[in-house]
């Protein structure tokens, strides 16, 4: 039984790194159609440019508060100097453009920050909870609440405001939205701000449990991307549940088959989800109105 | 717009150019090559051996060079990928007209350049772990670090010594943490160490608590060995503790550097054994030790031309070829990369930073077991185990 819910823990953690990166990719994707594979690079930058901040002898929350804001930046930059001038393009030409972005970040950020890895101290120290014989670090309660937290306010700003309704509009249809007096160019803007944002804040949450490196992005892209589309890409509560089912889909694996099987397994009940449910669990179906 | 970001492009592919070409001064008639994996995912390896091997070359230039010939540095960087790591060997040997090579930061890249050297016949001494690269032995290959086999075997005899037979063992999925698996499961058979658990991990999990559960779980079960490298580790380390496991932990040489210990918390790596090199402890050396001023001049060298990057094995690896080449380069009768193959080969008690090498016909290796000594980790610092 104890072991179970060990089991469990860890795989709602895991689950919650994985939402968190995934529910990145749903701002871009939303206004743009564009699966930004730069996610993971945003998500890097978070860790690594909050690692040089409390090197650099600042508080943890204002090392965290420039690194969100600096990662913010950096992805108005790319949606600038990178995605606007090609607008006209496909959207296939667009998600290379993401993949170069990312490859030129890992290279940037091992010049002018370093080669290490790094961790940073948890918020809440390092002494485990433990509950009916599990234990839970105190930073896993961190991400998962983190993640909750993204999911609630992504949710609220895609349904209930004016603005995440104009990105919505914005991918639906780009023309049609001009016509009615949004500012495209702003969404986009805002979309890579907010998404850049996002993953900075996953990488500063996730820190503490998963150490960080110039190269960390790679994986923690592809494992979010593959919650994202088993959710449903688009979807903050597919991100969430997408992210939490692959995570607990690892952890049962490793703990009652075999941890050789671990990723084997998870990308299998994938493909059979994808199958089904070619968009996801929580994905749209596209309706055409003539 | 797009000129700008084309312009940014220029200058970055300009500066990687820059660095990858960066030289020492055209005035020398040996040519010595180095490829080594300088940025790209091993670059934790290849950057501290690329400062090695430059700044032994113009130490040994400020001394006067062999036999008073100056040395040339050419030194490219493959960035982790085995075929520009062949593509660039083939530069040196055919194009710069190197007359020895080292490098090879990963086993991947080692295998791509030893394949150069053999079919050029140009002497190559390569810093990566696997066995593969010098067994069978290969006329021109040579190696500085030791093999993963050999740490298995250092690491079993310290169990034995500690009566502890039945094991459990977690290894990374990576290349590293695969090769040291296998050989720990072939040691095992020959040595009396029961393996009753086998488990595996992403080297970028964020969480193995399960795997440690199912480990934890085993009946008899006496003590754990972690085959990995980088990060992974360090998180073992520390969900065994969030655990509360309390059997002995022991941890590859792959991670043996401070950055392990920084990682995993000094508090839950307490106790941790791992087999390391001379370099980690030299203060804590014997002064009758033999290592113990090689490897605390390499340390303040490196400290001091890296701008006070902490010392790592991997450049220790980088200063014990330099070290081996630059002596057989002074022995040979003539610079005829044949003439220096034969005299790295008959390389014999060069006191290195890694162990004391003792090359022969039959072994391109030349390290014994004694070359690792048992390190404990202890109040955030080191032990030696004696």
């Amino acid at each position: 039984m104890s072991d179970l819910l060990q089991f469990l823990v860890s795989g709602v953690t895991v689950g919650a790194v994985y939402a968190l990166v995934a529910l990145g990719f749903t701002i871009i994707y939303n206004a743009s159609d564009v699966v930004n594979f730069a996610q993971g690079e945003f998500v890097m930058l978070g860790g690594m440019i909050s690692v040089a901040g409390v090197a650099a002898g600042l508080p943890l929350p204002l090392a965290a508060l420039i690194a969100i804001a600096l990662t913010a930046a950096i992805g108005v930059a790319l949606n600038t100097f990178a995605i606007e001038p090609a607008r006209g393009a496909p959207v296939v030409s667009l998600i290379i453009i993401t993949i170069g972005a990312s490859i030129f970040i890992r290279g940037v950020t091992q010049i002018v920050l370093d080669k290490g890895t790094h961790r940073l101290p948890s918020f809440s120290g390092d002494d485990p909870i433990h509950v009916l014989g599990a234990t839970v670090l105190p930073q896993s309660l961190w991400v998962v609440a983190g993640a909750v937290a993204i999911f609630v306010a992504l949710w609220l700003f895609f349904t209930r405001t004016l603005t995440g309704r104009a990105v919505l509009a914005t991918s639906n249809n780009r023309l049609a939205a001009q016509l009615v007096g949004i500012n495209t160019r702003f969404v986009m803007t805002l979309s890579f701000a907010l998404s850049a944002a996002i993953g900075a804040l996953a990488g500063v949450l996730i820190t503490p449990i998963l150490p960080t490196s110039f190269e960390i992005g790679i994986s923690l892209a592809l494992k979010g991307f593959a919650a994202a589309m088993l959710g449903g890409m688009g979807n903050p509560k597919g991100a969430l549940a997408g992210g939490l089912l692959l995570g607990l889909m690892e952890a049962l694996t490793a703990g009652y088959i075999s941890s050789h099987y671990k990723d084997a397994v998870a990308f299998f009940v994938i493909l059979a989800v994808l199958f089904a449910f070619p968009r996801g669990l929580y994905g749209s179906n596209p309706v055409e109105r003539v | 717009m797009k000129s700008i970001v084309t312009g940014a492009l220029a200058l970055a592919l300009m500066a990687t150019a820059a660095t990858t070409t960066a030289t020492t001064p055209a005035l020398a008639d040996i040519k010595i090559g180095a490829v080594v994996s300088e940025t790209g995912p091993a670059s934790s390896l290849g950057d501290p051996e690329a400062k090695t091997i430059r700044m032994m070359v113009e130490e040994l230039n400020a001394k006067g060079g062999i036999k008073g010939e100056k040395a040339k540095l050419v030194l490219y960087d493959d960035g982790g990928d085995p075929s520009k790591a062949k593509t660039f060997a083939t530069r040196l040997v055919e194009d710069d007209g190197v007359v020895a090579m080292v490098g090879g930061t990963t086993t991947g890249t080692s295998l791509a350049i030893l394949a150069v050297a053999e079919e050029s016949k140009v002497p190559f001494i390569s810093l990566a772990g696997a066995i593969e690269i010098i067994d069978p032995v290969k006329p021109f290959t040579f190696k500085t670090p030791h093999t993963d086999r050999m740490a298995c075997q250092k690491i079993f005899d310290d169990m034995k010594s500690r009566g502890l037979t039945k094991i459990g063992l977690i290894s990374g999925t990576d290349g590293f943490g695969a090769s040291m698996r296998t050989q720990c499961i072939a040691v095992a058979k020959t040595s009396g160490i029961e393996i009753v658990a086998d488990e595996t991990y992403g080297p970028k999990d964020a969480d193995m608590t399960p795997q440690l559960t199912n480990i934890r779980n085993k009946s008899g079960i006496q003590a754990v060995l972690n085959t990995g490298f980088g990060q992974g580790p360090a998180t073992i380390t520390r969900n065994y503790a969030q655990l509360g496991i309390t059997l002995p932990l022991y941890q590859s040489h792959g991670v043996a550097s401070n950055a392990f210990i920084e990682l995993s918390g000094a508090k839950n790596a307490e106790g941790v054994r791992l087999p390391g090199t001379a370099l980690l402890v030299g203060e804590l050396l014997d002064p009758k030790d033999p290592q113990k001023n090689v490897v605390l001049a390499y340390k303040a060298s490196f400290e001091k031309a890296a701008g006070g990057a902490p010392v790592s094995t991997f450049g220790g690896y980088a200063h014990d070829a330099m070290r081996i080449l630059t002596e057989a380069l002074a022995k040979a009768p003539s610079a005829k990369p044949a003439a220096i193959r034969d005299a790295i080969e008959g390389t014999t008690g060069l006191v290195g930073t890694t162990g004391t090498y003792n090359y022969a016909k039959t072994d391109h290796l030349g390290l014994d077991l004694s070359a690792f000594r048992m390190l404990e980790i202890s109040n955030g610092g080191w032990k030696l185990v004696k």
